[in-house]
């Protein structure tokens, strides 16, 4: 009845199924190698390029000035034979100083070609934490209450789309929307509040559903158990449902934080700042803190690679930018990631 | 026809394996008990299903009565009415009847659910602690109702754990995770938690379904030992656990209870025909 003994089926030439399975193997194992290959060609573009605007060979190994200035205009001229560069602050001390050899000589202006971009990095920052808090106090709350309150209902599935959707809505309408309604309506003006709020309504959808998520993988028994001694629906959650959640919400949290950080269209129209001289501190008053402009990574980037003149110069700029924004962006992640390790450890089910 | 008739012991079933400890058979049941949980005339329904129809049986203070039926027979069912945690299910509710325990009727909007559930305890079919410490989980009841007494809360763990036959495989460990237990000792923990708060009645849904039969009897002891102080209700899929440890036995079958009665009447003289066939081992 059948041609083969179970020796000759088992051993030897593979069968047409097996021969797919290895094809379709090597297809999906190609693939992955091929995006990593992407971002690794990105990554690394961006590091020696960035780097070597960031790193010097000489002590402090750093270049602390492009790290702790702000943005300034660069000036170039002849000057006894040899090409100088000057940041702006610098050629007016040495145009003083050499007001007669300097004479008639043309100089080229490139701007914040010189300098450095410690304003965009504190900005980023500031509208990093304080967008996540905003979106993290919403976006938990919402979804205890979807996850362990609203009974479900056409109105909630309703809501739950609704907020899906919201994932899906461009960034740049985000940011009309900020900007008719915080920075017009509301009458923030372009400030640190009109960007928190923008910025975190857009992460509030990945936020909202990442967090219901977390909550309802937390074990029913848990639920059961604190309410059959006796606990309130309140002291369940609060004591032995967000706790062994956190962990989750906290990975959500990570991409979110890279969205608030990067997205530079609700930024430009409700938060940024393409120069500012002051510092976010240096505010008169403190209750203006929150009403202030500020100036950030992302948009200093889009505008020194598209919104001035291309040079030689610029080109230090913009890799020395996108390598420290990466590297901001990885630090505050990392944070998240320490954090949800540690809680991981501490509730482990 | 199966023999029953010949057994000598209430406790013994006709396929009951040998015991590795032994359990003292039940005592007979005090008739005179006073009933502190009347169900009369229950409808349960899940939505439009209806669970349950017309239960009504009185459960008896300081015994242990043990549910028992095939699966589906809406006897974990009507023990989540007992203390209200049917109410996390949207749509579930008591459709018709009183559920009365101490003469007040549960289901009036002028209980006060929490109340209800710190007099009535709960142990779970999956041993669920959490996954704190063994003295955290101890604790936490009272802790929740605001106790702060360091002294008053070691009271209690020891007592709590004493009670629960646990104290001396764990008191050098109280501050380790719960989740290093054992199976057996997670669920005589949950047990332990449950009577830290000091409750009336204890509910106990097929809490050894998931342990082996050496854990499995040292619950049993437990329950034994705990019905000198607690009225005890038991779900129980196991019938020779409920012929072991129950005081009475009620029998239920598609939503309906076929039949209650001493523990020792339903296994030795079945009223009903179903009931027979059940605890014989003819079906379910």
């Amino acid at each position: 009845m059948k041609a083969t003994t179970t020796a000759q089926a088992i051993y030897g030439r593979p069968t047409s199924a097996k021969r797919i399975e290895t094809g379709v193997f090597w297809l999906l194992r190609l693939c992955t190698y091929f995006v990593l290959l992407c971002a690794a060609f990105i990554f690394w573009d961006i590091g020696a390029k960035g780097g070597a605007v960031i790193f010097k060979s000489s002590a402090p190994f750093i270049n602390v000035p492009f790290l702790t200035e702000a943005p300034e205009t660069l000036n170039v001229f002849d000057y006894q034979g040899g090409k100088r560069t000057m940041g702006d602050r610098a050629f007016r001390q040495f145009k003083a100083e050499h007001e007669a050899e300097l004479k008639g000589v043309p100089v080229e202006t490139y701007v914040y070609s010189a300098g450095g971009i410690f304003p965009n990095i504190a900005g980023t920052v500031l509208l990093v934490l304080g967008s996540m808090l905003i979106a993290l106090v919403l976006g938990v709350l919402s979804a205890i209450y979807l996850s362990e309150y609203a009974t479900d209902g056409p109105f909630i599935r309703f809501l739950r789309l609704a907020i899906i959707n919201l994932a899906g809505v461009p960034s740049i309408v985000f940011g009309l929307f900020g900007f008719g309604l915080f920075v017009i309506a509301f009458d923030f003006g372009v400030s640190l509040l009109a960007g928190w709020l923008t910025l975190a309504f857009m992460v509030l959808p990945v936020i909202i559903t990442a967090s219901e998520e977390a909550l309802k993988a937390v074990p029913k028994g848990y639920r059961e158990a604190s309410l059959a001694l006796g606990a309130t629906k309140l002291q369940t959650i609060r004591n032995n449902v967000l706790p062994y959640a956190l962990p989750g919400i906290l990975t959500s949290s990570v991409l979110a934080i890279a969205r608030v950080a990067g997205e530079t269209a609700p930024m430009m129209f409700t938060a940024a700042f393409v120069m500012r001289d002051e510092l976010p501190w240096q505010v008169q008053r403190w209750t203006e803190f929150v009403f202030q402009g500020v100036m950030a990574l992302p948009y200093h980037i889009y505008v020194v690679a598209s919104k001035i003149p291309q040079n030689e110069y610029t080109r230090d700029v913009q890799y020395g930018t996108a390598f420290v924004f990466l590297f901001t962006v990885a630090a505050i992640a990392m944070t998240a990631v320490i954090l949800r390790q540690r809680l991981r450890k501490k509730y482990q089910w | 026809m199966v023999t029953l008739a010949p057994m000598p012991e209430p406790t013994v079933t006709p396929s009951a394996a040998p015991r590795p400890v032994a359990v003292a058979p039940a005592a007979p049941a005090n008739p005179a008990a006073r009933a502190v949980i009347e169900i009369d005339d229950v409808d349960f329904n899940y939505g439009a299903a209806r669970a349950l129809h017309d239960i009504t049986l009185n459960i008896p203070e300081r015994q242990v009565t043990a549910f028992i039926g095939p699966s589906g027979c809406g006897k974990s069912t009507l023990l989540r009415c007992l203390n209200r945690m049917n109410d996390l299910i949207d749509g579930a509710r008591v459709s018709a009847g009183q559920i009365r325990i101490d003469g007040v009727d549960i289901n009036d909007p002028r209980v006060d659910i929490i109340e209800l559930r710190k007099r009535v305890g709960m142990v779970f079919q999956k041993s669920n602690p959490f996954p704190k410490s063994i003295y955290e989980n101890i604790t936490y009841g009272l802790r929740i109702q605001g106790q702060k007494s360091k002294a008053r809360l070691d009271e209690v763990v020891e007592r709590s754990l004493r009670g629960a036959a646990l104290w001396d495989e764990v008191k050098d460990r109280l501050h380790e995770s719960a989740l290093g237990m054992s199976g057996g000792q997670q669920q005589r923990l949950c047990i332990a938690r449950a009577i830290a708060v000091e409750p009336e009645i204890i509910l106990m849904d097929e809490p050894c379904s998931a342990l082996d039969p050496i854990a499995t009897a040292k619950v049993e002891e437990l329950i034994h030992e705990l019905k000198k102080q607690f009225t005890i209700v038991i779900v129980t899929h196991n019938m020779q656990q409920a012929a072991r440890c129950s005081d009475r036995t009620a029998f239920f079958y598609l939503g309906k209870l076929v039949e209650y009665a001493d523990t020792r009447t339903i296994f030795m003289n079945p009223a009903n025909p179903q009931t027979e066939a059940y605890v014989s081992g003819r079906f379910g």
